[in-house]
């Protein structure tokens, strides 16, 4: 197979696209997995959070001395008190949005934190929340973006000045020439509802602080124990090398796990004053209240530039974002989407105009496709509105100005690369299997017998792999520090041959264990079974940034491929000194080194016991023991410019896929059945098909979710109206179809076997395909859908008489 | 069962996992405390707290019942099994093997509340038809998997079981 000359690497069985079992599963089918909420320390300590029922006011006084002296609890802080332990949480805009664990002086949105306790049960730390007095002078409440715009609007941030705390128009080509020039222009104006991850694991905190030694150990269900070290040592005024993360399993995140600052920050005040382990599990309200994880509400104003044909020249998308309260993650959520803007077509230029809006609610957080869910409906939206207009097939449409094979690596107007993809073989395997002439026949057979069958289809991107560039470079004309996470791994086989990997992320319900022993059982020739798995602290850690931006596998096997090169040059060396072979006659199959055409041969057991424990078997001059760990960085990336007109490659390794969704609408009801779903993927090489469709399907009920379902609503007071799971409403098992998923393979050119992730895909697609469907549905009826999510009302109105 | 109105204390005598407790609790203390605190049975998860999402579903009396809805001195007498007492020193029981041969768990929060619910509803109907199983699963919440896999564990377990 190798040209090259040296040693040969072979396996019997093929592992990287195996489909195995998980590693994970065992564990969690057993409930012997542990969750942060599982964790028990000597002299434990629970907190419970007084939240405010006001959106908007002054915090007068607070009085704590009743639940003070409640017996049982430990400490009560208000957050003027709490400046004492600790300081302001950490944020990555540059704008002056100063948030603290909890509220001083005054509360900016319904549920914000204004005074925590710590005590011995959570039972009695909530009865000392009961005896806790809050005067409050409440203050006009900013229910949206567009009051907070509004000419003398009550300001969220009085030092701001202006409740729009972020606009800038990026512009990627002669925009307007190319809409003066085009022949037509589609515009719709499109409103996307603000979801929230809701994973049935709330956040949590132990967090455990010994004055003796300055040192903090943190367990929590963050996934910034990777950055926590340098994020949150100013909150916690405790030196980046004194903190100590330890990785957790993890009941779901989808993005909305990224930080948690303020959850470590109340729990680690509160272990600061009380001296004692403290432990802060939010409660669902609290979650769905309060846990700055809250995604997108979007307000667009979307326009295509297109020629007669329908070739594709341009497009123009005006955005305004209500971003809550705080700007913790600045407008990441709105560059994200640069990465990908033109979608899987050839569009020349791109104005993407944002307008970041504070507000009373709680702020933005990330939630799976990280603002990028929403361009690709957007864009989607679009796509079908101008083949409405110019009345042609929407399929059609798209094959028309899909990127052709022949031109990856593709540059796309804003500087992003797209590796590699087919995105005609995609569209064309989506429509076989979902036999669309099929249903196209019967949604005409059915309409005459007065029943709504609609088909939607969308063709989209999912870019993976993040750099978390797109945190910074919004700044323009400031020095933009490219960022590159990188990712370790450290693997060891012993004495007697077995392997044990080490990582540095925690398990968020991906497949980082079994893809693991996938990708080392492929570059060593061993069984994966054999292969253990361990999760180090961030004290004993390598560079890590974890899952999240579908970027796990592709960097895992970059480090796996990394440190199992080392560790096979030092299995070679250490076997051709005992074989008396050159090392280019070796070959490692099977877990057995052997010389080529020789019975000679030595087992990794033979290798370990001589590398640990025989150094006078090993060459002259080398270290005992067989070890090695690899941090890869992301393989390909180019520098934006300085004033961002050309933002670089910073999130190239880019996935595609084409969802066929066929629903029937009932239109007395609203009722939307599914009758067919096909979802087809382009996610380069996959390691592991059965744990990347679980992914797809899983992204797919969420993107169901919110395309017909799930959205955080306040009222004209800014009070939460759904801080309950009866209220803010997933997906259950009837509202879910069957799926039937299929994978296109194209490499991509720059990764670790040419994996790409995957992550996000189902939930980035699924929306607009579901919207096309729901509208093709209605079509008899005329209607036409700006706004998410499809609600059963809405349905019975777009089909009632005006 | 033992109360003392002036203390608010209750002595509850349950059955978990087999094994016979005798736990002082106050009266308002919730089942699922018991389980995860006073009994160390962390298997099972609290999602929301007010009996929505399913995940903290244990077996009572070998009905499903929300250990967050129920208060401990509800199940004085009863007979409690949790995740932790599916499994036997001969291996797994026939559903948790289901789920793990559908992949039917990501996460796993949620695992634990859909494996009682489905022993439950295959004890109920031997045989469930795809609607019928995704009527029983209803009352549980995953966030995860879109359900799919899921499902398929239920239908393999009740082939495995026939």
């Amino acid at each position: 197979m190798s040209t090259t000359t040296g040693p040969t690497t072979g396996h019997s069985t093929a592992w990287v696209g195996a489909d195995l079992p998980r590693k994970e599963d065992p564990a969690l089918v057993r409930g012997s997995i542990a969750y942060v909420d599982d964790l028990r320390l000597p002299g434990l300590l629970h907190a419970a959070v007084l939240r405010s029922p006001h959106a908007h006011a002054r915090i007068v006084a607070i009085d704590t001395t009743a639940a003070k002296a409640l017996p049982g609890v430990h400490a009560v802080l208000t957050g003027a008190e709490s400046l004492d332990v600790i300081g302001p949480l950490a944020r990555f805009c540059a704008e002056e949005v100063v948030e603290h664990a909890i509220a001083v002086e005054k509360v900016r949105y319904f549920g914000e934190a204004v005074a925590v306790v710590a005590a011995e049960s959570r039972y009695i730390a909530e009865d000392a929340l009961a005896l806790i007095t809050v005067e409050y002078a409440p203050l006009p409440v900013v229910a949206d973006a567009e009051a907070g715009m509004a000419e003398g609007a009550a300001l969220v941030h009085e030092n701001l000045g202006s409740n729009v705390v972020y606009q800038h128009a990026f512009t990627f080509g002669d925009v307007d020439a190319e809409f003066a020039a085009a022949d037509r222009v589609v515009r719709r104006e499109l409103r996307w509802p603000r979801a929230t991850a809701a994973p049935l694991e709330t956040n949590g905190a132990v967090v455990r602080f010994d004055a003796a030694s300055g040192r903090m150990d943190v367990w929590s269900n963050t996934n910034l124990l990777n950055f926590g070290a340098w994020v949150m040592s100013a909150t916690l005024g405790v030196a980046p090398h004194m903190l100590n993360f330890h990785p957790l399993s993890v009941g779901g995140s989808f993005g909305s796990k990224h930080f948690l600052a303020k959850q470590i920050g109340i729990a680690g005040a509160l272990a600061k004053v009380t001296g004692r382990p403290v432990k802060f599990m939010e409660d669902r309200a609290d979650n769905l209240l309060a846990s700055d994880a809250q995604a997108p509400e979007r307000a667009h104003v979307a326009e295509l530039a297109l020629d007669a044909d329908g070739t594709f020249r341009s497009l123009r998308v005006k955005v305004v974002d209500d971003y809550g309260a705080y700007f913790m993650l600045a407008i990441a959520g709105n560059t994200n989407p640069l990465s990908q803007i033109v979608g899987p077509y050839r569009i020349g230029s791109v104005t993407y105009d944002v307008t970041a809006v504070l507000t009373n609610k709680n702020q933005q957080g990330v939630l799976r496709g990280a603002g990028s869910d929403v361009t690709n409906w957007v864009l989607e939206r679009l796509v079908d509105a101008a083949a409405d207009e110019l009345g042609v097939d929407p399929v059609e449409l798209r094959r028309k100005n899909l990127i052709p094979p022949d031109a990856f690596p593709y540059k796309i107007p804003t500087g992003n690369f797209y590796d590699s993809g087919d995105y005609p073989a995609v569209l064309a395997r989506a429509l076989e299997l979902a036999d669309l002439d099929r249903w196209r026949a019967e949604q005409e057979r059915a309409r005459a017998e007065g029943r709504y069958i609609g088909i939607g289809v969308a063709c989209a991107q999912q870019r993976s792999t993040y750099y978390a560039s797109e945190f910074w470079f919004h700044n323009i004309g400031a020095p933009a520090p490219f960022t590159t996470t990188a990712e370790s791994v450290r693997m060891r086989i012993g004495p007697t041959g077995g392997i044990t990997a080490t990582l540095f992320a925690p398990f968020w319900g991906n497949s980082q264990e079994t893809v693991t022993a996938q990708l080392i059982a492929a570059e060593l020739g061993v069984d994966p079974a054999e292969v253990a798995i361990d999760l180090a602290p961030t004290m004993h850690g390598l560079p890590s940034a974890g899952p999240g931006g579908s970027r796990m596998t592709v960097m895992l096997s970059g480090a796996v491929a990394g440190a199992s090169k080392k560790l096979k040059d030092k299995i070679f060396e250490i076997a051709a000194h005992q074989l008396e072979a050159s090392p280019d006659d070796l070959e490692l199959r099977d877990g057995v080194v052997s010389v080529q055409g020789t019975d000679a041969s030595m087992s990794l057991a033979d290798i370990g016991m001589a590398a640990y424990w025989q150094k006078a078997s090993l060459p002259d001059g080398m270290e005992s023991g067989l070890e090695a760990s690899f941090t890869y960085d992301p393989p390909f990336f180019t520098l934006p410019n300085a004033d961002r007109t050309d933002l670089g490659a910073f999130y190239p390794i880019v996935g595609h896929g084409c969802h066929v969704v066929v629903v029937e609408v009932d239109p007395e009801t609203g009722q939307v059945e599914f009758l067919k779903y096909v979802a087809v993927h382009d996610h380069g090489t996959v390691v592991n098909p059965r744990s990347l469709e679980g992914q797809i399907r899983g992204g797919i009920a969420q993107g169901i979710g919110v395309a017909l379902y799930e959205r955080v609503a306040y009222d004209a007071e800014g009070r939460n109206l759904t801080a309950s799971y009866d209220e803010y409403v997933v997906p259950g098992a009837p509202d879910v179809p069957r799926v039937e998923v299929a994978f296109l393979q194209t490499p991509s050119p720059w990764t670790a076997h040419g994996v790409k992730g995957g992550g996000e895909g189902g939930r980035m697609i699924a929306p607009p395909a579901v919207t096309r469907a729901v509208e093709d549905a209605l079509a008899p009826f005329g209607a036409r859908i700006d706004e998410l999510p499809i609600a059963m009302e809405t349905i019975v109105g777009l089909c009632s008489p005006p | 069962m033992d109360t003392d109105s002036d203390t608010d204390f209750a002595v509850v005598e349950l059955t978990v996992n087999g094994i016979g407790h005798r736990v002082g609790v106050e009266p308002r203390r919730l089942l699922v405390d018991v389980l995860r605190e006073d009994l160390g049975l962390t298997g099972t998860n609290v999602g929301c707290g007010q009996g929505v999402c399913g995940s903290c579903t244990v077996l009572v009396d070998g009905a499903s019942a929300r250990s967050c809805l129920m208060l401990a001195v509800q199940a004085h007498g009863a007979d409690v099994v949790t995740v932790e007492g599916m499994a036997t020193a001969a291996g797994v029981h026939p559903v948790q093997q289901a789920f793990l041969d559908a992949q039917a768990q990501q996460c796993g929060f949620c695992t634990p509340g859909f494996l009682a619910t489905t022993v439950e509803l295959l004890d109920r109907n031997a045989k469930p038809s795809e609607a019928e199983i995704r009527a029983a699963l209803a009352g549980n919440t995953c966030r995860c998997t879109g359900y799919q896999h899921i499902v398929d564990a239920v239908v393999r377990a009740s082939e495995a079981a026939s």
